[in-house]
């Protein structure tokens, strides 16, 4: 069993590169005002990888685009919290010294290669453009470093690609350009919003292991946004559960997959179905992801449970409390396995 | 050993089939050749060679599994299977009849018989039409029941699929995800068919999701004996659903037979460099991952040997015999098919390994 798997490249000194605190964003809508991310807090450390886990509207994305301050807007605000990247205070930026930010010191890695990527434009155009933006490099010495770039991703022959256009480009070798893009000005963290879902399973093995490399490399934080615990498993050394806009587990991976509290950590889980055994069930988790402006007080994951909820029990915000050190769980009576252990740990226990 | 793949030989065994099932649908040799024009006029015509020499069985209660990569040709085969193209070459037999040489009361009776579950169930469902006439399309146009008995059938369709029958007034955007391919299901099923063709059905979904659908899935198939021809990328998937399978790249079966078979023992390279890359179900299960040399190749004008030649990590005899002609698939154990050169086996590797 794996107990914990220890961050890359980390030194004695805390090494925290990210840092969010209480994060709130919402949007208006015609159904009204939503909270798509609901007081959300984590850290990131150097050389780590944090994955961000949950099912469509749990606000894994938008904590993203939130921490990017690329919340659409004027529907979505952020309303409240921190985000600090080695230090310093995000959301207190202007949109001009973010924009220096954005992409030097945090990049982004979108789902889709072919969205990221101009269509119009030649690929070493594109890696050049970021190149040219945060170091200011012309000419030869732009072209050197945009080879370059590509060489760290592992694109052959980067001195003829250079002049291919994206659709020229195979979805795994589009997928590593934008990721040449994402590293080439050296970020400490990088946000990764499932940029392996478009591929195929043995294009996406090859960009996970360059994704390690890189983060070996470089020391890259790396917070992986994904709705698969294969990715978790094979990529994370923390994650955090996220459900209606709250994290209701976070932990290190070894003890999310070996002793999750939250029943529905446990149904996620459960309910990938096994490639190395023949399963005669696969065990299902009942109901729908809820919709943000229809969320039920209280409890949001309480329609789902299979456990005996009480009206008084749903009707209860569960607070995320830290049981172990490192592990955080939204504390409800019926749906957390051993609630009375740690029931002291709540005011409403 | 028997082969397959080179013979029209009228009582083969056929990778994937079951000798005590009768099958219901044959698919022999089949082929779909796209013509490519490269350059200006004069070259010859080249080939996108999508599908080439397929063959396998669906039978009732069953569901038959193709897994491969993006471009292997699954989803042409499905499109073959749904008639929506038509083929180079090669039979598609269903109750033992050719459809391309069926009467237009067989095709009738084929496209009732044969429906599908498509992958994206935002795409596949019209947003202007209500679920009561998204799912008793079908009956309309198939046009022996009344209205009213339409209504009625809907009804039951929907409760049997886990929607409620209030809900066929509704349009599909007051849907979620997980409902909406509900929704998909209950469409392919007014009618009473007896093979389904299932299309990444589940890829499209949340995770939480997608077991309720395979669940869905399984039951119906035990209730009502249906055969599934099922489409996936995902080998887990196709562990828990299938009960034969055939492993595909580019446009050819590389290996077949019973899922737990080739789960226990893959016997070619190709599918156990798939199941190596397949995410892990734990953080402590590291496997091996075996890499294949090279990218896929472009199906336009594959080699005419061996497709599989250019990315094996083996060493490849240019004057063998199947780097110049397509090799067969071969029976190597009952059931268990594989196309057989020096360069293709999980046996050569370990062989080459601790020779």
């Amino acid at each position: 069993m794996l107990a914990h798997r220890p961050a890359v490249g980390v030194s004695a000194v805390d090494a925290t590169v990210l840092e969010v605190r209480n994060l709130t964003t919402e949007f208006t809508t015609k159904w009204g005002t939503v909270r798509a991310v609901d007081d959300v807090s984590y850290s990131l450390k150097r050389g780590e990888t944090l994955g961000i886990v949950g099912e469509s509207g749990s606000g894994k994305s938008v904590t993203a685009l939130s921490i990017m301050r690329l919340v659409p807007s004027p529907a979505g605000r952020i309303v409240g919290g921190e985000v600090r990247l080695n230090g310093r205070d995000l959301l207190a930026l202007s949109e001009g010294e973010m924009t220096g930010v954005r992409g030097r010191e945090i990049a982004m890695i979108l789902q889709d290669p072919m969205q990221a990527l101009n269509p119009v434009l030649k690929i070493g155009d594109q890696v050049a453009e970021t190149i040219a933006i945060h170091q200011g490099l012309r000419g030869k010495a732009l072209l050197e470093k945009v080879i370059e770039a590509l060489r760290h991703v592992r694109i052959p022959a980067p001195e003829a690609r250079v002049k291919d256009y994206p659709h020229q480009l195979s979805g795994g070798m589009r997928q590593r350009v934008v990721g040449a893009i994402g590293i080439a000005s050296q970020p400490s963290v990088i946000i990764a919003d499932e940029p392996t879902t478009s591929l195929d399973v043995t294009i996406q093995a090859a960009y996970l292991r360059l994704l390690r490399q890189l983060q070996e490399e470089y020391g890259l934080g790396i917070v992986f946004i994904t709705h698969d615990f294969g990715i978790v498993a094979k990529m994370c050394h923390r994650v955090a559960v996220m459900y209606a806009g709250r994290i209701v587990e976070m932990a290190d991976v070894g003890t999310i997959f070996d002793s999750p509290l939250h029943e529905y950590t446990k149904a996620l889980i459960n309910s990938v179905p096994p490639l190395e055994a023949d399963l005669e069930r696969l065990p299902q988790l009942d109901g729908q992801p809820p919709l943000l402006h229809d969320l039920p007080p209280g409890d949001a994951f309480a329609p789902r449970s299979t456990l005996a909820f009480t009206p008084e029990d749903a009707s209860v915000r569960p607070e995320l409390v830290e049981v172990e050190p490192g592990h955080w769980v939204q504390l409800s009576r019926p749906s957390v396995a051993d609630f009375d252990r740690y029931a002291h740990l709540v005011s409403y226990g | 050993m028997a082969e397959l793949g080179t013979t029209d030989d009228v009582a083969l065994r056929v990778a994937g089939s079951a000798a005590d099932l009768d099958p219901i649908i044959q698919v022999r040799h089949l082929r779909k050749w796209y013509p490519v024009q490269q350059g200006f006029g004069f070259a010859p015509p080249s080939h996108l060679k999508a599908v080439d020499d397929v063959s396998f069985d669906v039978a009732p209660g069953r569901t038959f599994g193709i897994v491969g990569e993006s471009g292997c040709g699954k989803t042409t085969i499905l499109k073959l299977f749904l008639q929506l193209e038509a083929p180079t070459a090669g039979q598609i037999i269903f109750e033992g009849e050719d459809i391309a040489r069926m009467t237009a009361a067989g095709r009738r009776r084929f496209r009732r018989s044969v429906q599908a579950v498509f992958q994206d169930p935002w795409a596949s469902l019209n947003p202007r039409m209500r679920v009561a006439d998204i799912v008793g399309e079908p009956l309309e146009i198939a046009g022996t029941m009344s209205r009213r008995q339409v209504r009625a059938r809907v009804a039951e369709v929907l409760t049997e699929v886990g929607l409620n029958a209030y809900q066929a007034n509704l349009y599909p955007h007051e849907f979620s995800g997980g409902q909406r391919q509900r929704i998909g299901i209950a469409r392919a099923l007014v009618l009473g068919p007896k093979v389904i063709a299932l299309d990444e059905p589940v890829s499209a979904l949340d995770v939480s999701i997608r077991a309720q659908i395979l669940n869905l899935l399984v039951d119906l198939q035990k209730q009502r004996d249906l055969a599934y021809l099922m489409v996936s990328h995902d080998l887990a998937t196709v562990r828990y659903m299938c009960h034969d399978m055939a492993v595909m790249y580019l446009g050819v079966v590389q290996e077949a037979g019973r899922v737990r078979a080739i789960f226990d023992k893959p016997m070619h390279l190709y599918t156990e460099a798939l199941m190596s890359a397949a995410l892990p179900a734990h953080p402590g299960l590291v496997r091996d991952e075996i890499l294949l040399p090279g990218e896929v190749v472009s199906p336009i004008d594959p080699p005419a040997g061996d497709v599989f030649m250019t990315r094996t990590p083996l060493p490849v005899d240019p004057n063998n015999r199947w780097a110049k002609e397509r090799p067969p698939l071969v029976e190597k154990e009952p059931d268990h098919w594989v196309v057989e050169t020096p360069w293709s086996l999980t046996s050569s590797r370990s062989g080459s390994l601790s020779g």
